[in-house]
C-alpha cells in the first residue's frame, strides 16, 4: 500500500494552529453581515427577477433598505413586515419597491410574533425544498452507484449555456462524472448575480440561476441515459458567494468552488467581506449536501510549486477549519492542490507524488480535488498531453477524489469538443492501466518521497504557528500568503459589510445553524 | 526562382507535402462521416487523403485525424514578418545600458486590462520572481515596475500611468474568446489617443495570441507572444527609449 509515514506531532501542531487561526473570527461571524448575505436571505424568501437594466430585485430591495438606513436588523424583517401590511408575497413586495410604489421603512409595524411567523413559514418552505434536492441527489447515487475515484471532472466554457449543455452531455457520455461550467472572467467582481439564460460570456458562461437550471436538466437527462449520476459544479466565489451558493442549493448543484481565502488573495476582495461571506455560503452548501472545493492550485500558479508547496498544505488546513465552523462535513471538503512543478526539474514526478500523497493522507475522508498542469502547459499540445498523462497516473495511484482533467490545449484556448474527449480518453486509459498498482507499492520511511512530504508538512506547521501568533489579517497584510499584500481594510467590497443590530434576524442562518448542530 | 527552393511540408521525404490534421465535424462516426471528412480535405485542395483516426465525440459529432498531401508551397521571397529586432540582453546588461544611455530610472506600469483576470503573463514579466530563471522587471535596478494586477479598467491604467509619469505601459491579454483581447487592446489605444498619452509613452502588449505584427496593426509599439521572457521586454524598452531620447536631442 502506497502510504507515507508522517510525523504525527507536526500534523497535530499544524492542525491546532489552523484551528486557532480560524477560531479567532467569532467576532466577525457573530457581529457582522454583508449586502450579499442580505440578498441571499431575500432570494431564499423567494425574491427573484431583474429590472430591464439587469439589476436583480434582491439588489433593488437591499439597496432601498440601505438608503433608508433600515438594513442593520437584516432584510428579512422589513420585507416580512411589508408582506403583512400589504398582504403581498415577498416577490410582490420586491416588485412594488422596484416600481417605487412601496417604502419599506414607512410601513406600519406589525407585531413581532406575526413577523416571525411569516418568516418561519418562508424559511421552512425553502429549506424543505433544498432538503428535497439533497435527498434527490442522494437517491440518485444510491440508484446509479457512487461516483468513481478519482472522479473525472471536465470544464465547459463556451459562454453560451446551450452550447455548454451540448458539450457537457457529450463529455458525460464519454465518461465525465462532474461538469464544471467556468464563469465568465469578470463575474467574480460583480456585486450582483446576472439574471436569466445567457449566451454571451468571455472565457466562460455567467453563473445565473436559469443557467444552473438548464445545465442541471441536461445532466439529469444524460444521467438517466448513462445510468450514472453526473454532478454539476460552479463557483460560489467573488462578491456574491452566498447568493450563488443559495442558487446552487435551490437548483441542485452538487459541488461548489468555495474557498475561504481565494477572493482575498487572488481577486483583491476585502478580507472581512470574504471571510464573512464564505461563512454563510459554506453553511448553505453544508445544509444542501453540496461538496465544496477549494482553490489551492492558485498558490502554485503564482509562486514556485516546490518552494511554496507548504502554502498549499497551510491553506488546506485553514480551509478545513473554516469549513468545520460552517458545518461542512469532512467527506464534503474537496480540498485542492495541483500538479504544477516545472517538468524540467529532475525528479519532478517524485516531488508531485510526495505532495499528492501528503494531501491525500492529511485529509483521509476528503474528496480531494487535484488540478492539472497549467503553468507549464504550452502550445506544444503533444507535450501537454503527455504531462496530463503523468498527472493522471498520480491521481489514480494516490486515490485523489476528483481529477480535474488537463487539456492538451490548456495554453491555447478554452477546450474544443475533441480536446475534452482526448483528455477523457487519456484519463480512462491511465486509470485503468494502474488501477490497483498503489496497493502493490510501499515507501521506505527514508525514501525521497516520504522525506519530502514530511518536510512540506513541517514547513506548513511552522508557517501556521507563525500566522496563529500574529493573526490571519496582519499576516495577510504583510504578504505572507501567495506573496500578495492584502490589508484588512483594503480590496473591494468592504463598504458592503455592516455591523448587526442587537435585534438582527436572519431566519435561514438561525435554522441552518440549528440543523447543522453548530 | 526555381521550384527547388520553394518551401513545402516535410514528412519523411523532401518535398512530399505531408500534413497532419485533426478536426471535428457534426457527422456520425461511420462511412458517411469519414467520407464527409475526406471530401472536406479534398475541397481544401489536399490529395492522397488518409483518414487514419475516427473518434466518436457523441451528441452527433466525430473527431477525425488525417494525413494528406498538399501541393501548396511558399516562396521564401514573399515572406515578410515584423519581429522585435532589438538584441536581447540579460538583467545586468540592461541595467548597465539604461544607466549609460538613459541615466535615470524607467517607469513601467503594467496590468491585465478590462475583463481579463489571468495575471500569469504580466506576473512572469514584471514580478520580482519572474519566470524560468529570468527575474522580472521589479528586480531590475533601473526599472520602477508597477504591476496593477488583473481586471484593471483601461481608464484606471492610463490614470495611474499619467500619475506615475510612466515611460511604458505594459498590457497583458490572456483570454481571447470571441477576440475579446483585440477589443480590449483597441479600446486602450483609443482612450490613450483621446487623452493625448499615446505618444508620451511606449505601449507594449503581450499574451499567448499576440504577435509583434498584430501589436503594430493595433497601434502599439511592440507585441510579445508565447516564449517571451522579461529579458526580451526589458531589452526592447531600454534600447527603444534610448533611441527615442537621441532622436529628440537631434530634433532639438
Amino acid at each position: 500500500m502506497l502510504k507515507l509515514t508522517l510525523d504525527e506531532t507536526a500534523k497535530q501542531r499544524a492542525r491546532a494552529a489552523a484551528a486557532s487561526i480560524a477560531g479567532a473570527f467569532g467576532w466577525l461571524f457573530e457581529g457582522y453581515s454583508s449586502l450579499t448575505i442580505e440578498r441571499t436571505v431575500l432570494r431564499l424568501m423567494g425574491i427573484d427577477g431583474a429590472l430591464k437594466d439587469g439589476k436583480p430585485l434582491p439588489n433593488v430591495v437591499v439597496d432601498h433598505l440601505r438608503v433608508a438606513q433600515a438594513l442593520d436588523k437584516g432584510a428579512a424583517i422589513p420585507v416580512a413586515n411589508a408582506m403583512l401590511a400589504k398582504s403581498l408575497s415577498a416577490q410582490s413586495v420586491a416588485e412594488a419597491v422596484a416600481k417605487g410604489d412601496l417604502d419599506l421603512a414607512k410601513q406600519p409595524q406589525a407585531p413581532p410574533d406575526e413577523i416571525f411567523r411569516v418568516l418561519e413559514g418562508l424559511a421552512d418552505s425553502m429549506l424543505c425544498h433544498i432538503a428535497k434536492q439533497r435527498a434527490t441527489r442522494e437517491n440518485m447515487f444510491i440508484t446509479y452507484g457512487p461516483r468513481r475515484v478519482p472522479a473525472i471532472y471536465v470544464i465547459v466554457a463556451t459562454g453560451n449555456i446551450y452550447e455548454d449543455a451540448l458539450q457537457a452531455k457529450a463529455a458525460a457520455s464519454e465518461g465525465a462524472d462532474i461538469i464544471a461550467v467556468i464563469r465568465s472572467t469578470a463575474q467574480s467582481l460583480l456585486d450582483y448575480v446576472p439574471f436569466g439564460a445567457t449566451t454571451v460570456g468571455f472565457g466562460g458562461t455567467y453563473a445565473t440561476q436559469e443557467n444552473f437550471r438548464i445545465m442541471r436538466a441536461a445532466l439529469d437527462e444524460v444521467s438517466e441515459k448513462e445510468q450514472r449520476y453526473i454532478s454539476l459544479t460552479n463557483y460560489a466565489s467573488g462578491l456574491c458567494m452566498p447568493e450563488i451558493a443559495a442558487m446552487g442549493a435551490i437548483e441542485r448543484l452538487d459541488l461548489m468552488l468555495n474557498d475561504a481565502m481565494y477572493g482575498i488573495l487572488f481577486r483583491d476582495i476585502n478580507p472581512q467581506r470574504t471571510l464573512l461571506d464564505q461563512y454563510f455560503s459554506r453553511m448553505i452548501n453544508a445544509f444542501a449536501g453540496i461538496e465544496i472545493q477549494t482553490g489551492e492550485d492558485n498558490y502554485l500558479t503564482t509562486s514556485d510549486a516546490v518552494e511554496k508547496a507548504y502554502t498549499v498544505t497551510a491553506s488546506q488546513l485553514l480551509n478545513e477549519q473554516f469549513a468545520l465552523l460552517s458545518g461542512v462535513k469532512p467527506e464534503k471538503m474537496g480540498l485542492g492542490h495541483a500538479h504544477e512543478i516545472d517538468p524540467e526539474l529532475e525528479n519532478s514526478f517524485s516531488f508531485e507524488l510526495a505532495h499528492a500523497l501528503l494531501t491525500r493522507e492529511l485529509f483521509p475522508q476528503a474528496p480531494v480535488k487535484y488540478m492539472p498542469p497549467t503553468k507549464f502547459a504550452s502550445g506544444n499540445v503533444f507535450k501537454t498531453h503527455l504531462m496530463d498523462a503523468m498527472f493522471n497516473l498520480i491521481g489514480q495511484l494516490t486515490g485523489q477524489g476528483v481529477q480535474l482533467l488537463g487539456m492538451m490545449t490548456e495554453a491555447i484556448h478554452t477546450p474544443h469538443l475533441a480536446d475534452r474527449s482526448l483528455a477523457i480518453e487519456n484519463a480512462q486509459y491511465v486509470f485503468k492501466a494502474v488501477k490497483d498498482l498503489g496497493s502493490s507499492l510501499s515507501l521506505a520511511p527514508d525514501s525521497f518521497v516520504n522525506q519530502r512530504a514530511n518536510q512540506v508538512l513541517g514547513e506548513a506547521a511552522e508557517f501556521l504557528e507563525g500566522v496563529a501568533a500574529e493573526g490571519l489579517f496582519p499576516a495577510m497584510a504583510r504578504g505572507e500568503f501567495a506573496d500578495i499584500k492584502r490589508p484588512e481594510t483594503g480590496g473591494k467590497g468592504l463598504d458592503g459589510v455592516f455591523r448587526k443590530h442587537e435585534n438582527y434576524f436572519n431566519p435561514f442562518l438561525n435554522k441552518m445553524t440549528k440543523e447543522l448542530g453548530l | 526562382m526555381s521550384k527547388k527552393t520553394m518551401i513545402r511540408p516535410y514528412g519523411d521525404t523532401s518535398g512530399d507535402g505531408k500534413i497532419q490534421l485533426s478536426f471535428s465535424l457534426p457527422v456520425p462516426p461511420d462511412a458517411f462521416g469519414k467520407e464527409a471528412a475526406r471530401l472536406l480535405l479534398k475541397s481544401i485542395g489536399f490529395e492522397e487523403i488518409e483518414i487514419c483516426g475516427v473518434r466518436d465525440l457523441r451528441e452527433g459529432y466525430t473527431h477525425f485525424i488525417a494525413y494528406a498531401v498538399t501541393s501548396a508551397f511558399v516562396d521564401p521571397a514573399n515572406i515578410k514578418v515584423k519581429v522585435v529586432e532589438t538584441p536581447v540582453m540579460d538583467m545586468e546588461a540592461t541595467d548597465a545600458y539604461i544607466r549609460e544611455n538613459i541615466g535615470r530610472e524607467v517607469t513601467v506600469v503594467g496590468a491585465c486590462i478590462e475583463s481579463d483576470a489571468h495575471t500569469v503573463g504580466i506576473d512572469a514579466i514584471m514580478n520580482m520572481k519572474g519566470y524560468n530563471h529570468r527575474y522580472g522587471l521589479e528586480r531590475y535596478q533601473w526599472f520602477n515596475a508597477i504591476n496593477l494586477g488583473a481586471q484593471v479598467p483601461s481608464e484606471e491604467l492610463l490614470r495611474r500611468a499619467r500619475a506615475e509619469n510612466a515611460d511604458v505601459i505594459l498590457v497583458s491579454q490572456v483570454v481571447t474568446q470571441k477576440n475579446i483581447h483585440i477589443k480590449n487592446l483597441t479600446r486602450l489605444i483609443e482612450l490613450a489617443e483621446a487623452e493625448q498619452l499615446r505618444d508620451k509613452m511606449l505601449f507594449i502588449c503581450g499574451g499567448p495570441r499576440i504577435s509583434h505584427e498584430l501589436a503594430i496593426e493595433l497601434g502599439y509599439d511592440a507585441g510579445f507572444g508565447t516564449g517571451t521572457y522579461s529579458t526580451d521586454v526589458a531589452s526592447f524598452i531600454a534600447i527603444t527609449l534610448a533611441g527615442r531620447k537621441i532622436d529628440k536631442q537631434i530634433n532639438r
